[in-house]
């Protein structure tokens, strides 16, 4: 494929459709979102909208959430352009949902009220776990939103035909500004109703794609493969078999290995995702938020196999990484070559859409992490004057993240999303996840435990990316011309997570704290939704 | 009605401690651990044998069966499979074994709360 078909390619997309496309669906959520905020009073209401969500709908919240642009553009990416190694990715991110179901979820629902800060602080000494549990909440929605806006330069290139420095800014501060409009406007609630509709919309697009795709090869998946592998041209049969990506060397198969742990155990450590679960009124509706996720989100996975694999078989892997944004470029560029300008602009759209709800669900969550644990119990001891200040707080603290979120975006806007957000993983699997399952099962576990496993984590994990080769000293690092790294793995999980179950261990043994009759009340509370927070009734 | 306070008609702490310790409390988590303990080994085992075979062990994955589905691709498939065969198994557990006595439990303590 040469370069002049590339730039056919773009031409024949029509932006003015696009951005119509894409404004259609802010005017209608942006309507949904001021509706739902006429009911949005009380601390409750805004970060856990109620607790009236039903189970089917925050499971499709959850996906809407959970199937952020990392999945739908970097997964099909990674697929159509490394084959069978893209896959993994699909399968970590789905089969970490089981720890989600069996560990953590009807317990977290059961203990805590807004935050993971809640859950871990419950009988520990409030302040200083709260302060730890915070600085993760926001050190790990800082990667996840790094990933999101990379993403929306990415699109908005592919779209708009922007490609300029300066008109990508101006488009990602455009989606960072609508975003901090729906949080602030709509709370949770409104954050929640635009999840369900972009959940909708991205697995309704996807689906029709998939059978498209499929369809046009007589539904048979190896004619599918078939017809990838001859575009590839040379080689090309190793679309099919593990080791594209991660099989060079023996770093890059530890890498690979580091990346599959990240993604199993990160999951259940996503301060955004956690959250969720408090916007259902009782543990039962956790459980059920959790199937309906499940289904959804492997169903999609499956969607992105398909997709992946028709757009190597359709577009071309060459084609593909040429393309403006690169891998992430895929499942637009399939849109187009199947429906034409009217496809490529309503799957764009959704993806906009996913990026928009992505982060907005992102910045509430730290903004409630910020006013609830920060703000409300560590500066103000928990003697707050009244929830309205706590609120008020945190819709501060989101115009913040907000205006953080978009100055990240523009200059980590090259990046691979699914890579990025695999980072994020990292973190939360190393910070949150252990010192979580500790707090919820180890009767021993303590505050000292608690701050090891917590800080343990997330420096160990910080400290590796930084000098990791995504950071230094590779062709796709973000800083390209300088080499400071020695570590030698992408994805630091494989170190750091283990290392984190250690410092959780170790930093319990070195205190002698424990609080016996705190651990009976959270057992008995976890276990049971006994005096758990309940539905709010308007 | 608006939010339940939750520190307003809250059980003694005598009664958490109380509750703890009961024979039925001691069952509802025997119960819990005995199901969720040993299914987190073993999706988890599971898993980590399909990536370190799709890790290590190109050959064998890349060995096709049906046209170009090769054993990789089956094993990414059964992934799918197991994970929702664990979540079903798990949903039956907890609405049969698990619901009732936690209610039941939750009932006593909240006690005239209702």
């Amino acid at each position: 494929m040469t370069v002049s078909t590339l730039a056919q390619s773009i031409e024949g997309t029509n932006p003015a459709l696009n951005i119509s496309i894409f404004a259609a669906f802010v005017v209608i959520t942006l309507l949904v979102v001021f509706r739902a905020s006429r009911n949005t009073k009380t601390a409750s209401d805004y970060y856990a909208a109620g607790r009236a969500f039903s189970g089917p709908q925050n499971g499709i919240a959850i996906s809407g959430d959970y199937l952020s642009a990392a999945s739908f553009l970097g997964i099909a990416g990674a697929i159509a352009v490394y084959g069978y190694d893209g896959f993994l990715y699909s399968i970590g991110f789905l089969v970490a949902w089981l720890v989600a179901l069996l560990l953590v979820a009807e317990l977290l629902r059961n203990t805590g009220k807004f935050t993971l800060g809640d859950v871990l602080s419950f009988r520990m000494r409030q302040r200083p776990v709260r302060a730890a549990a915070a600085t993760s909440t926001l050190a790990v929605s800082f990667f996840y939103l790094l990933a999101q806006m990379a993403g929306a330069g990415v699109l908005v290139s592919l779209l708009l035909g922007i490609t300029g420095e300066v008109g990508q800014s101006i488009v990602i501060a455009i989606v960072g500004v609508i975003m901090i409009v729906y949080v602030l406007v709509g709370g949770m609630k409104g954050t929640t109703w635009v999840q369900i509709i972009k959940a909708a919309l991205l697995i309704a697009g996807a689906a029709a794609m998939t059978l498209w795709v499929f369809g046009t090869y007589g539904f048979n998946l190896s004619a599918l493969m078939q017809a990838a592998v001859d575009r590839a041209g040379a080689g090309g049969e190793e679309l099919l078999n593990p080791g594209a990506k991660y099989g060079e060397s023996a770093a890059s198969r530890l890498d690979f290995l580091s990346l599959g742990l990240a993604l199993v155990f990160g999951t259940a450590g996503l301060p955004h995702v956690l959250m969720r679960f408090y916007t259902v009124p009782t543990s039962r509706d956790a459980r059920r938020s959790v199937v309906w996720a499940i289904v959804l989100i492997g169903l999609f996975y499956l969607f992105t196999l398909i997709l992946g694999y028709g757009a190597a078989a359709l577009v071309g892997p060459e084609a593909i990484q040429q393309a403006p944004g690169g891998e992430n470029s895929a499942a637009p560029l399939l849109a187009l070559a199947l429906g034409g300008p009217v496809l490529l602009g309503f799957i764009a759209a959704v993806a906009f859409a996913t990026i928009l709800a992505v982060v907005a669900g992102l910045t509430i969550t730290a903004s409630a992490s910020f006013a609830h644990d920060i703000y409300a119990n560590v500066i103000k001891k928990g003697q707050v004057d009244s929830h309205n200040a706590e609120v008020r707080v945190a819709r501060i603290t989101a115009v913040v993240i907000g205006a953080l979120a978009v100055i990240g975006g523009i200059l980590a806007k090259n990046q691979n999303v699914a890579f990025l957000v695999a980072l994020a993983f990292a973190v939360a699997a190393s910070a949150n996840l252990p010192t979580l399952l500790y707090s919820l099962f180890w009767k021993r576990f303590n505050t000292s435990g608690a701050l090891w496993s917590i800080y343990g984590g997330l420096t160990t994990a910080i400290v590796l990316i930084v000098f990791s080769p995504a950071v230094s000293g590779s062709e796709s690092a973000m800083l390209s011309s300088v080499d400071f790294h020695w570590f030698p793995l992408q994805n630091p999980g494989l170190v750091s997570i283990p290392l984190s179950f250690f410092f959780g261990w170790l930093g319990t043994v070195l205190s002698s704290e424990h609080n016996e009759a705190k651990y009976a009340e959270m057992e008995v509370r976890a276990l049971t939704g006994a005096g758990a927070e309940k539905a709010t009734t308007h | 009605m608006s939010t339940t306070d939750p520190v307003a008609g809250e059980p003694s702490p005598d009664v958490w401690t109380e509750v703890h310790s009961s024979a039925e409390f001691v069952a509802l988590r025997r119960r819990l651990r005995s199901f969720v303990f040993p299914m987190t080994g073993l999706f988890l085992a599971w898993y980590l044998l399909y990536i370190l075979l799709a890790d290590y062990a190109h050959g064998f994955m890349s060995i096709k069966l049906v046209g170009n589905i090769n054993v990789g691709l089956v094993f990414g498939l059964l992934q799918f499979v197991s994970t929702f065969v664990i979540t079903g198994l798990y949903v039956r557990h907890a609405n049969r074994n698990l619901d009732p006595i936690a209610g039941k439990i939750r009932s006593e303590v909240e006690g005239d709360e209702q």
